[in-house]
């Protein structure tokens, strides 16, 4: 932070996301996105009177799993608890969560950038806990009725509550937190953190620091952020915050303690936060202990073998491809950050290659180009490694320079065929030394111009003659064209 | 820890009329302020005993631990869904309009 | 023998041997439910046609020679606290009146496979919550002995019903003695099993950590019965015992020699009716007969009981309660948001118009209490001194049977501090009300087991209920006990007059 701002932003998140698991918490209704509504709804998740809730084992490893990859305690005895209060999309009347025992707390998950953007920041994590989550609530102003309509397909859906110390600095800190912890969780297979799709929210409590002349440090009033939809989003909405916190303050030296936490939410389109109603009684949830579910203990056998068949989570995953393929940090976070499919595809190239830094380059500017420009994922690239390493084995013999592979890589990968098809249909052939010895002379004779520049010594001119080295023959190599045409400048007297 | 006998008054048993969602007339209020603070003074006799070595007791079982697998089990069909709900769409529930944000805080 | 005089044991064996069928047993008890229930209310719904027809299956399927269940063609009343998927579950309320539930209880579905056949659904104070039977949205319930009096609540209708005849077994539910002391007062048998012998999925919650479903007959033997039947491991309730079920009836006939049972002093202090203390003390004296000692044991915290029950069960209530908000299911009021249009001091949106008025009409005086009480006991500021308070002197309670049981292997003594009240005699104060559990609250509160069973009647002809309590699953022990003393007395052959019932 610029010791001249005057301000600081602290900011604390909490982040909601889906568990993948095929079925609900507390009852067998599938977990699939995008059904029909109330066509994945069951007593249980109904809240139909006389149901009872059992605990989705798979759901409380994904759980555990997340909690041991950001750090946390994991508590050897945990219950769960009754959060009491009326919605329509909570059928029961109350959400079965957890109070008092949380089965974790105490993580923290670190977000550096390579290229120093901003500097590493080590977010605590207050608690993990497991809980379910409510239904969905539709209102069509639109339509002009008085009604909202309710489904309840996702009333029961496991969630992990991830809730952090109020360690992040800035909007840019907390976004790039936030993308970091997706890519944890998605590499640990606990969520898809898909945030279109609901399976990943995000709240945020904003405030601001303001050093005084005698030296107290004087506090905004914590603001809490809601229905930010993309992690843009919520960049955008804390930047915008904290200015008005910050014009308010200027306002009013307004300081925390003094009011209770305002609820504010964030409406995207016009790019600003809005007060929310104050509910008086909302607060009171009447905690107690679910009487229908028993508590769970956790072993330390349990966490071992689970740590045991954790995938590697990103953080350390970085290091290690750096390390084992002799590539520059930088290469190894961009791989990583693109997820384990590419992480395997790049591993099976490079080893194939025998080379990491050469396969990473392919990586970054052929592979990663083209699925970014075609919107594809690299479990479906038509070019599965071995095509392509065969390719780059090719170039590194000299058989094409670097820009006639791209065009081949590039046939290669909508004709999905291997090089050497692709090679023969598109006429390539090597050029033989005499060939282009001959093709050089022809040059020569038809560009005197460039012949005499590179004569008195601007030797950049030679470029000029391999655009019609190539049209001449596509196959010819730019760069021994235009080494021999200079050599044979300079033969020249 | 002792526990001295609550007198509720009325405003004491709307709020806790509005936490239930329950509707009180101004006679209901009256009635209910009167026989609550009846049952609290009664219940509260619990503050003659000292409690502060006893664990609260949850539940009478010593079970933990019980777990079902992440199998899919057939859903009720909408209709069968429904069958009961005041008011629907052959789809959802419908509810007076819900406005604003979310319920939980 | 007549159906209607016939045990559930002999009935069901006399099925089996073909001496009758199901279709005529069945037909003599909707017959005796036509003639009597208009003076008793001891059922919401009878379903005539659904039983005659599944008692010709089975008839049907016997004569074929096909498999049939233990209890093929017996007569069963349920309830109306139990989700029945071809009948209302109603829960004598108004908020689920024509309720119909989309799938079985645990125990509805067992008793089905076991081709028991459905007569209907009991009446019951609303929700279960209730010692009398007169908190029912459907009228009270009066007892077969004296039709000004309550059956006991709250399974009322299934005490009332089997003792007037209606139905050889009833299926009943215990939260704090709603088996037991309605079992007491109507002369006839009733167990409330361990906390966790019987599976609760399906049982419409009223206090989730002491709910408990169990049989009321005759005869311990006819419990025995059924309970083969019900109890066991449901893994669809996560408080379900995952322990065998012993095979009840072949355990019965077991001598009381040895058998140590316990007797608490302070059961016999001011409050009892002297004619009650009598029947108890020579029930005591019927056991010793037969080879039991009896010792004095002190459950210390007896008298927190109640207090304690009045806390932890309306908290959970509250919660269990909370879904009925005519949302997606039960009573809606008329036109929510007619009130909140321009209507100051009213409701804050339509949405809590409907909340607040529907949960008001759909629920009865008794209900809205204790979801009240239940609600300020939870709520911020008063949590630790009402409900965490109640939850620690729970554990003692449980720990004073785990210490007396260390000394005695059953406890014994009244289940009622009365015999049956007059209709009306208590509604005036809950308080008084809510005394009429005061020898039954401990069982649930602690998960343990008991049974009540008739030891005696007063002058005017009430019956007298004795009550045993035991370590946790020790119902073979409950049921060979009472079995024994039902051996060596007939009180539970007794039949009341007051309906016109068969003589035996």
């Amino acid at each position: 932070m610029s010791t001249t701002a005057p301000y600081t932003t602290i900011i604390g998140l909490e982040v909601h996301v889906q568990l993948m698991t095929r079925t609900k918490l507390f009852c067998g209704c599938s977990t699939k996105f995008g059904g029909a509504p109330n066509t994945q709804v069951c007593p249980t998740c109904l809240g139909l009177p006389g149901s009872l809730p059992v605990m989705n084992r798979r759901a409380f490893d994904l759980a555990l799993r997340a909690a041991l990859a950001l750090e946390c305690t994991i508590a050897p005895f945990t219950k769960w608890d009754r959060k009491n209060y009326f919605y329509p999309d909570l059928p029961k009347g109350y959400q079965i969560s957890q109070f008092d025992l949380p089965f974790s707390s105490d993580g923290f998950l670190e977000v550096v950038d390579p290229k120093g953007a901003f500097e590493p920041c080590r977010v605590g994590i207050v608690r993990v806990h497991l809980e379910e989550d409510a239904g969905k609530s539709m209102h069509d102003e639109a339509a002009g009725t008085r009604d909202s309509r309710i489904d309840l397909n996702r009333a029961g859906t496991p969630l992990c509550e991830i809730v952090t110390q109020p360690d992040l600095r800035s909007p840019q800190d907390a976004r790039a937190w936030l993308n970091e912890l997706k890519l944890l969780l998605v590499y640990l297979g606990v969520s898809d953190c898909n945030m279109q799709e609901g399976s990943l929210r995000v709240d945020a409590n904003v405030n601001l620091h303001i050093p005084q002349a005698d030296g107290r440090v004087a506090k905004t009033p914590i603001v809490e952020i809601k229905n930010m939809n993309s992690f843009r989003s919520v960049e955008r909405a804390l930047t915008y915050e904290a200015a008005r916190q910050w014009e308010d303050w200027q306002a009013t030296k307004a300081e925390m303690g003094k009011t209770p936490k305002q609820t504010r939410g964030w409406d995207d389109p016009a790019g600003i936060t809005r007060a929310q109603r104050h509910k008086e009684e909302s607060s009171d949830y009447r905690y107690f202990p679910e009487p229908d579910l028993v508590p769970v203990t956790v072993s330390q056998q349990q966490i071992a073998s689970l740590r045991g068949e954790m995938p590697e989570p990103p953080v350390s995953l970085r290091k290690t491809l750096a390390a084992k393929w002799n590539i520059p940090a930088y290469d190894a976070d961009v791989l990583v950050n693109q997820g384990r499919d590419l992480v395997d595809y790049f591993e099976d190239l490079a080893t194939r290659v025998g080379e990491g830094k050469v396969a990473s380059n392919w990586m970054q500017q052929d592979v990663l180009r083209i699925l970014n420009e075609t919107n594809g994922t690299v479990s479906e690239f038509t070019v599965r490694p071995e095509g392509l390493a065969d390719l780059i084995g090719r170039v590194k013999k000299g058989d094409f320079d670097t820009s006639r592979a791209r065009e081949i890589f590039a046939e290669m990968v909508t004709s999905g065929r291997p090089v050497d098809t692709v090679v023969a249909g598109m006429g390539i052939a090597a050029v033989s030394d005499d060939d282009v010895i001959a093709l050089c002379r022809e040059l020569l004779a038809a560009n005197p111009k460039i012949v005499a520049d590179v004569k008195s010594g601007k030797e950049q001119a030679a470029a000029g003659l391999i655009g019609q080295a190539k049209k001449k023959n596509a196959n010819v190599n730019p760069g021994k064209v235009r080494a021999v045409c200079i050599d044979l400048i300079r033969g020249m007297e | 820890m002792s526990t001295s006998p609550q007198t509720l008054t009325s405003k004491d048993v709307a709020k806790v009329g509005l936490l239930s969602r329950l509707a009180l007339s101004e006679a209901d209020l009256e009635r209910m302020t009167g026989e609550l603070s009846k049952i609290v003074g009664f219940v509260s006799m619990l503050g003659e005993l000292d409690t502060a070595d006893v664990a609260p007791l949850a539940h009478p079982l010593d079970t933990q631990n019980v777990f079902r697998d992440d199998v899919p089990v057939a859903s009720l069909s909408t209709p069968e869904a429904l069958q009961s709900a005041p008011r629907h769409d052959g789809s959802c529930f419908l509810v007076p309009a819900v406005l604003g944000d979310s319920g939980a805080a | 023998m007549q159906p209607l005089e016939m045990s559930a044991v002999d009935l069901v064996a006399a099925l089996r041997q073909g001496d009758i069928t199901a279709v005529e047993s069945a037909t003599v008890f909707l017959d005796r439910i036509e003639a009597t229930n208009g003076s008793i209310n001891a059922f919401l719904a009878v379903d005539r046609e659904g039983a005659l027809a599944r008692a010709a299956d089975i008839d049907a399927r016997r004569k074929a020679g096909k498999p049939v269940g233990p209890l093929a063609g017996l007569p069963v009343a349920l309830k109306d606290v139990l989700c029945t998927s071809d009948m209302p579950t109603t829960c004598a309320s108004k908020m689920l009146e024509g309720f119909r539930p989309p799938y079985d209880a645990d125990v509805v579905a067992r008793l089905r496979r076991a081709d028991a056949v459905f007569l209907g659904k009991t009446n019951m104070d609303e929700f279960a919550m209730g010692g009398s039977n007169e908190n029912s949205a459907f009228g009270p319930v009066r007892n077969p002995w004296d039709l000004s009096r309550t059956p006991g609540g709250s399974s009322g209708g299934s005490a009332a019903c089997v003792a007037g005849d209606m139905a050889p077994v009833a299926i009943g539910s215990d939260t704090g003695g709603s088996i037991r002391q309605p079992a007491g007062l109507c002369g006839i048998t009733g167990l409330k099993p361990t906390y966790g012998r019987v599976s609760r999925r399906g049982l419409i919650a009223f206090a989730s950590s002491l709910d408990q479903i169990g049989p009321m007959a005759r005869s311990a033997a006819d419990c025995a019965l059924i309970m083969e039947t019900i109890a066991g491991h449901d893994p669809g309730d996560s408080t379900s015992l995952a322990v065998d079920v012993p095979r009840y009836t072949d355990l019965l006939d077991k001598p009381l020699a040895g058998v140590r049972i316990g007797r608490v002093p302070e059961h016999f202090a001011a409050g009892l009716d002297p004619e009650v203390a009598k029947g108890v003390e020579e029930a005591f004296a019927v056991l010793m007969a037969a080879g039991a000692t009896v010792h004095d044991v002190q459950l210390p915290h007896a008298k927190y009981g109640i207090p304690t029950y009045y806390l932890v069960a309306p908290c959970e209530a509250s919660s269990n309660l909370a879904r009925y908000d005519g949302a997606h299911y039960g009573h809606r009021c008329k036109d929510p948001g007619q009130r909140t249009a321009g209507h100051t001091g009213g409701f804050e949106s339509p949405l809590v118009e409907m909340y607040c008025r529907s949960r008001a009409e759909g629920f009865g005086p008794e209900v809205k209490r204790r979801i009240m009480l239940g609600t300020y006991a939870l709520s911020a500021g008063y949590y630790e001194a009402y409900y965490a308070k109640a939850l620690r002197v729970r554990r003692l309670i449980r720990q004073d049977y785990l210490d007396a049981f260390q000394t005695v292997d059953l406890i014994g003594g009244p289940v009622s501090a009365t015999p049956a009240f007059k209709l009306g005699e208590k509604t005036d104060d809950p308080l008084a009300m809510y005394l009429v559990d005061l020898y039954t609250v401990g069982t649930n509160l602690a998960g343990v087991g008991g049974i009540s069973f008739p030891c005696g009647f007063t002058k005017s002809g009430l019956p007298i209920g004795f009550q045993l309590q035991a370590p946790p699953l020790a119902e073979p022990l409950l049921l060979q006990a009472a079995d024994r003393f039902q051996r060596l007395t007939d009180w539970h052959r007794r039949r009341p007059q007051a309906v016109g019932v068969v003589k035996t």
